[in-house]
């Protein structure tokens, strides 16, 4: 912590945490990626990379801001993909919208209910409860068949998405829905955590025992750390399910989808708002860019049926060195690389 | 009566595999504070590493040893490459820290020994035995027998020797430690050899069990119920929860489990830690942590 | 003039009375039967060998301990225990000899967070920008200035408390409590570890709350001569009894404050 560097804490400042021209640039840019992206690129990295930012800010509100460490991300995705498609199938009268932001509050409940152990167990004990959760929310959509709609195979298929007779079938509406969606959701959480909210999470992060002798409601503001993240996670379940994958199973929300969602806002960094699209895009982009490795590798006699094994040391060795390095993660890297960007010109 | 006796005992006996392996956790975490999620892929690489030995025909006692000696370096990396940078860090980092050392060794693990099932065989017979009325597996009675000895091996250890005094000394209170003369590296490099030692052990004998294969790691995953229930720092308390898990477990799965379709087992110790948690923060044995303003 | 600024003339009742309180961890005794009036705009000084129970006292005072027996009667209103939360609602606030701050946020935010109880506006208003929430923010703002600027921190305002210095994060913590507007302020070693310049400073502070602000001040410090200086009433304790209570020039010469401090066992 010998940074000489005053740092610039961005809640306090009257302006946004990233500067407001990059946040729109990056939107243009991201709306305008249809047009030249090809339709592998959308389906398979593009969408899921967006889906994917959208975990990550769920669970870093809850475990960056907040402080509330989870590992049972990959369930309450599970419940926003289930509940939503629960609203969909059974309640017919009701618009796209409306389903997922019910998938997200029953989600939202969810997971203050598992939330309410924190109040009592503190710190690292608590991975117990959300590890509790993940488990047993992953048995429970198995055996229950109510939860789908008493389909025996055990795969849903996702419902054919629409709104306001908009068909959202082809991967660039597909595509512009979810980052319209994540575009909406990331405005509210950037807000959010500036809010006097957002510093009572943090200064029960920081150190709870004094945040209750100021007057800070601990117990209210824990839950309501678990209600909002739960909300933003089960709506990213929801569209991962839906926008993504195309089908609804409780397999494909297991303990290693919650560690890769842990990852992202290690490795993006931890209390950030735009370190979540880092990580995810890191998340996304290492697999693709070790297989294009392939090639080289093989020469060097790795054997390219190994790539899952490498990707795995290579995620490993990355945590390390990030909590080592940066604990920040990639958003605090690409604060500083602002920040020596501006100085440049001044520096004789 | 002798059904639920049965299952009484059967679940006893798993706990007490539980049990060694979450002695292992307890061992690193009276030396360095952390809880070392890395403790489950230890014991996957040190199996799978046997497995291998031994089916590339060497000798079972040089592929122990040459396993061991494998641990204990990977133990002497893992604390000077990660430990000693991380020393002043939360626990949740250093919990972090340790899930990006699972995955390494994991990745690693299969990238040197393959994916599939191995067998293993300990050339104990599984023949159950009759014991005033219940069938007991041998197996499991040989399990016990191994984690009795090694317990006493252990006290013995940290209560009569010099190096056990270091031992308690440095998890006491690291830098008084250090201000008589206690080599810290040395203390961590033995304690992590140490639990290198126990995870192979219990890596043998669940691999045996179950086959050695990937899924041993959610199994050691189960050992966080077990030092929650019996507290982080005691080997007396990693005994008494890994019984209790694993007798709670079983008794469940066999009858609250036949009413809903079974898989009980994978959440019920969790539930169960969960519930422990809200009435005894501290675990059974463990101590309360004071907090000073 | 800002609302920070001391009100009209003090009423006669304390503003804070300790009765007979005792506190024990498990055998061991803390405090034993002590009682104390703190009155309206007084600097109270708690002073006492190491280990008297000072802290400990404090802790009660604001809720963090609940004492065997004894009342904490503040601002008119007795029990036997506030919880903290209670206490920061009814206007006490205070510092740590650890420093309680929240390191990983930066001054400014952590003297907003004193503020968390006089918000005028809910966590959804700020987040959507409407309703009362501009003009709540602006005020909270503007009093949080106030008080940075009373304690000379404008040029770190923006700076991570963890990276700052000790001195200086004492006064952050002080920054902190005094935001939210309390009645009473329970320092606990408000000087510890710093040199004399420091010392001077942090004195002239606390003596600016006291004076401009209208808040009544009770210490826990070990520098004698500081205390004699700044305080109106001190209190001593040894082995967790009140020994002396009285203004500065009777304290300094009572007999049995100096044998306990210059060791005579007993």
């Amino acid at each position: 912590m010998s940074n000489i560097v005053i740092r610039r804490a961005g809640l306090s400042a009257s302006r946004p945490a990233v500067p407001g021209l990059v946040l729109v640039a990056g939107l243009a840019v991201l709306a305008a990626v249809p047009g030249v992206a090809s339709e592998y690129w959308l389906s398979a990295v593009l969408t899921p990379f967006l889906i994917l930012s959208l975990a990550g800010l769920g669970l870093n509100l809850l475990t960056g801001y907040a402080g509330q460490l989870s590992l049972g991300t990959a369930a309450f995705m599970a419940v926003g993909a289930y509940a939503t498609y629960n609203f969909a199938v059974r309640v017919p009268g009701l618009s796209l919208l409306a389903d997922l932001v019910l998938g997200g509050l029953t989600t939202a409940a969810i997971g203050t209910l598992f939330g309410l152990p924190s109040l009592r167990i503190k710190g690292f004990y608590l991975i117990a409860a959300t590890l509790a959760a993940q488990f047993f929310i992953e048995w429970l959509l198995t055996k229950v068949n109510w939860f789908s709609n008493d389909d025996t195979s055990g795969v849903l298929s996702a419902p054919r998405l629409s709104i306001f007779g908009w068909s959202i079938a082809t991967p660039v509406s597909r595509y512009q829905f979810v980052l319209g969606v994540v575009a909406v959701l990331f405005a509210v959480a950037a807000s959010l955590v500036r809010s006097e909210l957002g510093r009572r999470w943090m200064a029960v992060r920081d150190m709870d025992t004094a945040a209750a002798v100021i007057g800070i409601p601990i117990g209210r503001t824990k839950l309501l750390a678990f209600a909002v993240s739960s909300f933003v996670i089960g709506i990213a379940g929801a569209l991962w399910a839906f926008a993504y994958l195309g089908t609804v199973e409780p397999h494909g929300f297991d303990l290693n989808l919650s560690f890769q969602v842990l990852f992202i806002i290690i490795i993006g960094g931890m209390g950030s708002i735009s370190g979540n699209f880092y990580g995810a895009a890191f998340i996304v982009l290492l697999p693709i860019a070790l297989s294009h490795a392939a090639g080289a590798l093989a020469a060097i006699g790795v054997d390219v049926g190994q790539l899952q094994n490498l990707q795995k040391i290579l995620f490993g060795v990355l945590i390390i060195v990030f909590l080592i390095k940066e604990p920040d993660g990639l958003a605090r890297l690409v604060q500083i690389a602002r920040q020596r960007l501006r100085n440049w010109p001044l520096r004789a | 009566m002798s059904f639920f006796l049965e299952v009484l005992v059967g679940g006893l006996l798993a706990g007490v595999m539980y049990s060694l392996v979450a002695i292992g956790f307890v061992l690193i975490y009276k030396a360095s504070g952390v809880f070392n999620f890395a403790q489950g892929s230890l014991v996957l690489f040190g199996a799978l590493t046997f497995v291998s030995l031994i089916e590339r025909h060497l000798a079972a006692w040089l592929a122990f040893a040459a396993t061991l000696a494998v641990l204990v370096l990977i133990a002497i990396a893992i604390e000077r490459a990660v430990l000693r940078p991380l020393v002043n860090r939360t626990p949740i980092v250093l919990f972090m820290a340790t899930l990006g050392l699972s995955f390494i060794l994991e990745g690693a693990a299969q990238l040197l020994w393959g994916a599939q099932v191995h067998g293993l065989d300990l050339g104990i017979d599984d023949k159950p035995l009759q014991l005033g009325g219940v069938m007991i597996s041998q197996f499991d009675m040989f399990a016990a027998a191994t984690a009795g000895v090694l317990v006493i091996a252990l006290s013995l250890m940290t209560n009569r020797t010099r190096l056990g005094l270091s031992l308690r000394a440095v998890a006491d209170d690291p830098l008084a430690a250090l201000a008589v003369g206690i080599r810290l590296p040395r203390i961590w490099a033995i304690v992590w050899s140490l639990a290198g030692f126990v995870s192979l052990v219990a890596g043998l004998l669940w691999g045996a069990r179950l086959g050695v294969q990937f899924s041993l790691s959610l199994v050691v995953l189960k050992a966080l119920p077990v030092l929650i229930i019996g507290g982080f720092s005691s080997i007396g308390g990693a005994i008494a929860g890994g019984l209790l898990v694993g007798a709670s477990e079983k008794l469940a799965e066999v009858y609250a489990g036949a009413l809903v379709g079974g898989g009980i087992e994978n959440w019920f110790p969790y539930v169960l830690a969960v519930l422990f948690l809200l009435v005894r923060p501290a675990g059974l044995f463990g101590e309360p942590a004071v907090e000073r303003v | 003039m800002t609302s920070l600024e001391r009100p009209l003339p003090l009423p006669t009742e304390p503003l804070l009375s300790l009765d007979g309180i005792s506190l024990s961890f498990g055998g061991v005794k803390a405090i034993v039967d002590i009682s104390v009036d703190v009155h309206h705009g007084e600097i109270c000084a708690l002073i006492g060998p190491n280990g008297a129970g000072k802290s400990s006292l404090l802790n009660v005072i604001n809720g963090v301990y609940r004492p065997q027996q004894g009342t904490v009667t503040f601002d008119g209103t007795g029990s036997r225990r506030m919880s903290s939360h209670d206490a920061a609602r009814r206007g006490i606030a205070r510092t740590f000899q650890n420093i309680a701050l929240f390191r990983r946020m930066s001054v400014l935010d952590n003297v907003l967070t004193g503020r968390n109880l006089r918000r005028g506006s809910t966590w959804l208003e700020q987040t959507f920008r409407v309703g009362r929430a501009s003009r709540d923010e602006a005020i909270q703002r503007r009093q949080a200035e106030v008080v940075i600027e009373a304690l000379d921190l404008q040029r770190v305002r923006h700076s991570i408390v963890g990276t700052l210095s000790y001195g200086v994060q004492k006064r952050v913590e002080l920054a902190r409590a005094l935001a939210a507007e309390p009645r009473l302020l329970l320092l606990d070693e408000p000087m510890a570890g710093m040199n004399a310049d420091e010392k001077r400073a942090m004195a002239g502070f606390i003596v600016d709350a006291n004076e401009q602000f209208g808040v009544t001040v009770v210490l826990i410090e070990h520098d004698i001569g500081v205390v004699m200086d700044l305080s109106d009433h001190i209190v001593v304790l040894d082995y967790g009894k009140k020994i002396a209570d009285g203004i500065p020039a009777e304290v300094r010469v009572d007999p049995a404050v100096l044998a306990a401090y210059l060791g005579t066992r007993h």
